[in-house]
């Protein structure tokens, strides 16, 4: 760890003007700190700041203040009870005392556990552009099989924004040009040729709250997240879905995946192939080769590739079951 | 009191210390003006170092040293081919020279008054590296030398695997595995004057005392080595490793005390772990599933700079009988640190491939598993010529229980066959054995007039519950109550005790502790007859003339022998009237050397493991886990059941998670950390149960007591490979067991 300055923000205007790098849980910052992959001169430290309520919205909506702990936000009674899929993402996740650290807006912004973007001494583009991946040769097993590049295939862990990307939640931030909301479809970026570059973020803007919209009566949804071990993982493969029917046909559908790609991973591919057809195994099966049909495997992670597909079928027959 | 102690599930002395947070670890000492030392360890595999400059991490504020090869004090080798207790970690001490044989090799240690100065520090010095290619692969070694280091023949195997009827001819692989205890290896050492003090996390302080002694050249009556409480060692902390030098040599440099700590990434490294092993295994055998013929072939990689041997062989030529055997062993030197023992050396590597080979020809003789290791039991140790008797084995009996308990004889073989709900249940068994050792020990029992007692021995307790065993053993002789026993361990300068390793340790020490309760509690009662105005005192009584009547000693009372306790006088009294402290005896036992040429020693068990396999989504759990043991007399079921069912916990792990992850590139091992390395979460552990069939082996102590620390991980591996199979058809001889290599196997499809 090198020497950083810290210091305290009491307004949010303040912490714009401060311009450094935020702290909330400091469960991904302090430890990438700790590895000197993150050396930033001036630490502030928002936790101070009134952002920790989750409110719900005149038009039936949620809104997330950034510094709600991903525990309080996954035992949130609303949480619970209509935005299932958050909650399962949430408690998925790390394990109980990170969540009791990690925020709303941390989660979104963690970075990637790829092993070599975590070691500064391994060419890392996403680190240090231009050095070159160690993972396109290394041992690539947790990497990306959508969204990667010749540049960078490091997967974005979080299962939250898996879950809030098929939620369709909204990020709202305030920078130094003001205020922006951002919908989460188009906060993340694909690394590309600049993986340094993962979201529309720019320097001193923060992220206030995030905001869900109101689910249609009848939604339903569910979190399936597929790892080696029970509990304590990222994911290899994960899969949010929420999902409307009428009379057997499949009315709406948000799908998204987790533990695959390069950013928390929508797949229109999928709900177009769901979305006005019957809620049959064969509508499924059909979804996940849509879904999985730009997948590229890299040495190691080619299992990904049918793991995520058996994920998104079973999702779909958890959700649509009963209804 | 009645003996009933021994074998009661005792709750351990020293829990309520370390759950409330007391108990000191060696990073806990706190020593005043301590200073901190933080490593530079090599990025590369293979090389030397070609310049190393300090200058700007010099000149970081509060730096004291910066220690390397150009500028260290000289280390020297222990005497460890020449002398018992003298065993390191790895021979070559650190800073030695410029040469670098692993990554993640100390090449500094930068010494600070802060911790964060420290760690600052050691990322400001910069190291100019001459790399030379790593090897962390078999594929990339070179050929391994003939002849091979360990082997062993009886009949003709060869000839006998050629001409049996049904042939198992399969390769099988461990990869590396990392201890990871939660307490990280540290070390703080304070010098006074010429006397060096290490608090240690080590699980042989004598061991570690004499090793100390002779790679920083100084007597070894200057060292003493303090190590009361262990975070958990599982072999890795037996002996010595280079920390501790750096540690010792820093505290000298800076005229203060130093504290390192290992760093989570280093403990992949610098303090050994559990070597891969490749294993070839042929078997040959009848129609009717008698073996004849048994053939194994390891590979195991060492460090460059010291050679470890991980006996896989051993087991194979006692645990069946089969007429005809050959193992052989060969050692290969890769660019990785000097691997150690971990939990069960050498019998966990081999049962994995020997287990797995007997249940796949169970497979093709389409015969029960169980049947199949019942038809070749050994009734003799066949390893030797002639055979000899085991000085007590009941492992019919264990795989009699556990097959009752498991219920068995439901399973049915095809595989997939057996269903719960939606899910593939697999079940799946093994053998488990572990020799039994015993070594020599030497303990201190005080008895003191306030009627407490102490008992004490530089042997320690890694967490298995020693220092419970050494408190029910005075408490069974004596009848004093266990919370008014102290029991004082991890200390080099007590008298000698055993390393905790090998599971040895119990059976060593209670012989001694037996003995030398026994003395103290001789010296009180002849007090008690010696001392006027002792009720025990003859003049008081005017008794006839003769021998004094006999005293005993019960619930902490002298009494005459043939009358109730109650008659009698608190010991403390006796000790208090004669104007005395306390009386204590002092005992060394060791075992018979008649008993160890006569008989063969083991443990044996039966393990069991269910397995849950979702094809849908290709999620495999282990669902249900049994283990049953003959180890003799259990000193204390809750202690004993602990040990059991933790290593059966460790064993998910090597059988499903665990692999640490070399990066052949430069030899890192890449998954370095408690996320990354994957062993089992409590989310992991299914219902699991162990049962102990309690036949006392007399020949080894005259508790009838043998070691349980290791035997339980013994057969976990192929008993959960054997059921993933069984609900899979997939066949995992490498570990551990991957979902790709499920789904790549599997014909089940989404369910
Ligand atoms: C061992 C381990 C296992 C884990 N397992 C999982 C898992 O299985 N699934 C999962 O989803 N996650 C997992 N995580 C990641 C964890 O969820 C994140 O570390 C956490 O959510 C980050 O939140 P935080 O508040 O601690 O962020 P911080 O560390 O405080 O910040 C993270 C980043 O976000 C920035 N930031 C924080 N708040 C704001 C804001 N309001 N506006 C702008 N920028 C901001 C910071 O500057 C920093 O760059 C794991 C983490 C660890 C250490």
């Amino acid at each position: 760890m090198q020497v950083f300055r810290y210091s305290q923000a009491r307004t949010v205007e303040g912490a714009v003007r401060a311009n450094g790098t935020f702290l909330a849980g400091g469960t991904t910052l302090v430890d990438l700190m700790k590895l000197n992959v993150l050396q930033p001169p001036a630490v502030i430290d928002i936790n101070g700041l009134p952002l920790d309520r989750v409110e719900s919205l005149p038009n039936g909506g949620l809104r997330i203040g950034a510094l709600v702990r991903n525990s309080d936000l996954a035992w949130n009674e609303t949480v619970k009870e209509k935005y299932t899929v958050l909650s399962e993402a949430l408690l998925s996740g790390a394990s109980p005392q990170l969540r009791n650290m990690a925020t709303t807006g941390g989660n979104l912004l963690q970075k990637t556990r790829c092993y070599y973007y975590r070691d500064t001494n391994y060419a890392c583009n996403k680190r240090q552009p231009g050095a070159g991946c160690s993972a396109l040769d290394g041992f690539n097993r947790i990497h990306a099989v959508l969204g990667g590049s010749d540049h960078c295939v490091a997967t974005h862990p979080s299962d939250m924004a898996v879950a809030m990307m098929a939620l369709e939640a909204t990020v709202h931030t305030q920078g130094p040009k003001g205020e922006r909301s951002i919908p989460l479809d188009e906060f993340y970026l694909v690394p590309g040729d600049t993986p340094e570059k993962e979201n529309v973020l720019v320097p001193g803007e923060i992220i206030t709250h995030v905001t869900l919209p109101p689910l249609a009566a009848g939604t339903r949804s569910h979190y399936l997240k597929l790892r080696d071990r029970a509990q304590y993982e990222f994911a290899l493969a994960s899969v949010a879905v929420v999902i409307q029917i009428s009379g057997g046909n499949i009315t709406r559908a948000r799908v998204a995946f987790g533990g695959v790609a390069t950013k928390p991973w929508r797949s229109r591919e999928a709900e177009r192939a769901l979305e006005g057809h019957a809620a049959t195994t064969e509508t499924f099966s059909r979804a996940s080769d849509a879904a999985m049909a730009g997948a590229k495997p890299l040495q190691y992670n080619g299992f990904k590739i049918e793991l995520a597909k058996r994920a998104l079928v079973r999702t779909l027959e958890t959700t649509t079951q009963t209804a | 009191m009645s003996t009933s102690i021994i074998g009661a599930p005792v709750t351990r002395v020293d829990g309520r210390a370390k759950v409330t947070g007391a108990a000191q670890y060696a990073v806990d000492h706190s020593p005043s003006n301590v200073a901190f030392g933080y490593p530079v360890w090599s990025t590369i595999g293979n090389g030397r170092i070609a310049n190393i400059d300090t200058s700007a991490a010099e000149r970081m504020p509060g730096v004291l040293a910066v220690l390397h090869h150009g500028n260290a004090d000289p280390l020297f080798r222990p005497a460890e081919r020449f002398e018992p207790y003298s065993r390191a970690g790895e021979v070559r001490p650190p800073f030695e020279d410029d040469q670098v044989y692993y990554y993640g090799q100390y090449v500094a240690l930068v010494v600070a008054n802060t911790f964060e100065q420290a760690q600052a520090a050691a990322s400001a010095v910069r190291v100019e590296y001459q790399p030379r290619p790593s090897v962390v692969t078999l594929a990339a070694a070179p050929a391994p030398q003939q002849p091979p280091l360990l082997h062993y023949l009886r009949g003709n195997a060869v000839q006998a695997f050629d001409r049996a009827p049904v042939r198992i001819d399969q390769t099988y692989e461990i990869p590396t595995e990392t201890h990871n205890p939660m307490e990280l290896h540290a070390t703080t050492a304070v010098w006074d004057g010429d006397r060096l003090t290490l608090y240690e996390s080590s699980q042989g302080v004598v061991n570690h005392q004499h090793v100390m002694s002779e790679m920083m050249g100084i007597p070894v009556d200057r060292v003493t080595v303090l190590s009361p409480y262990i975070g958990s060692g599982f072999g890795g902390k037996l002996f010595p490793w280079p920390h501790s030098m750096l540690a010792a040599m820093a505290a000298r440099r800076v005229q203060r005390p130093v504290k390192v700590q290992v760093p989570r990434d280093l403990m992949f490294t610098t303090v050994g772990h559990r070597p891969l092993t490749h294993q070839h295994v042929r078997i040959g055998a009848t129609q009717d599933g008698k073996l004849l013929s048994i053939e194994h072939d390891v590979q195991q990689p060492t460090s460059l700079v010291d050679t470890f041997v991980e006996n896989c062989i051993g087991v194979t030529s006692m645990l069946y009988s089969c007429p005809n055997v050959g193992t052989q062993q060969q050692l290969i030197p890769m660019n990785i640190g000097t691997p150690t023992p971990m939990r069960g050396p050498g019998i966990v590597s081999g049962l994995f491939p020997l287990e797995s080979a007997l249940d796949e020809l169970a497979v093709q003789l389409k015969m029960d598993p169980l049947d199949l290791r019942l038809k070749n039991y050994a009734e003799q140790d066949e390893s030797y010529d002639p055979p000899r008797p085991f000085s007590s084995k009941r492992l019919r009996e264990c795989y009699q229980a556990g097959a009752e308990k498991w219920g068995w004889s439901r399973r049915t073989p095809q595989v997939g066959s057996m269903r719960r709900g939606n899910e593939i249940v697999g079940w799946g068994m093994a053998t488990a054995t572990w020799h039994a050792g015993r070594g020599s020990a030497t303990v201190r029992v005080r008895l003191n007039a306030d009627g407490t007692a102490r008992a004490s021995c530089a042997t320690q307790d890694i967490g298995t519950g020693t220092y419970t065993v050494f408190a029910q053993v005075v408490a069974e002789k004596t009848g004093i109550p266990i919370d008014k026993i102290e029991v004082v361990l991890g200390d080099s300068s007590l008298p000698d005790g055993p390393t905790s390793g090998g599971s040895t340790a119990t059976a060593t020490v209670l012989p001694a502790v037996d003995q030398a309760t026994q003395g103290a509690i001789g010296r009180v009662i002849a007090v008690a007859q010696q001392t006027p105005g002792s009720p025990f005192y003859p003049g008081d009584h005017a008794q006839t003339a003769g021998d004094p009547p006999k005293l005993a000693m019960t619930a902490g009372r002298i009494h005459l022998a043939d009358r109730p306790p109650e008659s009698g006088v608190p010991f403390g009294e006796i000790i208090a009237g004669a104007r005395l402290a306390a009386l204590d005896a002092e005992a060394r036992t060791a075992p018979d050397p008649r008993d160890e040429h006569r008989y063969s020693s083991h443990s044996f068990g039966a393990q069991f493991i269910e397995v849950t396999w979702d094809p849908g989504i290709a999620r495999l759990r282990v669902s249900r886990g049994l283990t049953v043991i003959d180890a003799g007399r259990i000193i204390n079921q809750k202690t004993g059941r602990n040990q059991i069912l933790g290593a059966v916990v460790m064993g998910i792990g090597m059988g499903i998670f665990e692999e640490t992850l070399y990066d052949p590139r430069n030899a890192k091992p890449l998954n370095n950390n408690y996320s990354d390395y994957l062993v089992a979460t409590n989310a992991d552990v299914p219902d699991l149960d162990c049962i102990f069939v309690e036949y006392p082996d007399l020949h080894l102590n005259e508790y009838g007591a043998r070691g349980i620390g290791e035997i339980g991980l013994a057969g976990v591996a192929p008993a959960l490979t054997a059921a993933v199979y069984h609900a899979t058809g997939v066949r995992v001889r490498r570990l551990p067991v991957r979902v790709e290599n499920l789904m790549a196997g599997s014909q089940q499809k989404i369910a």
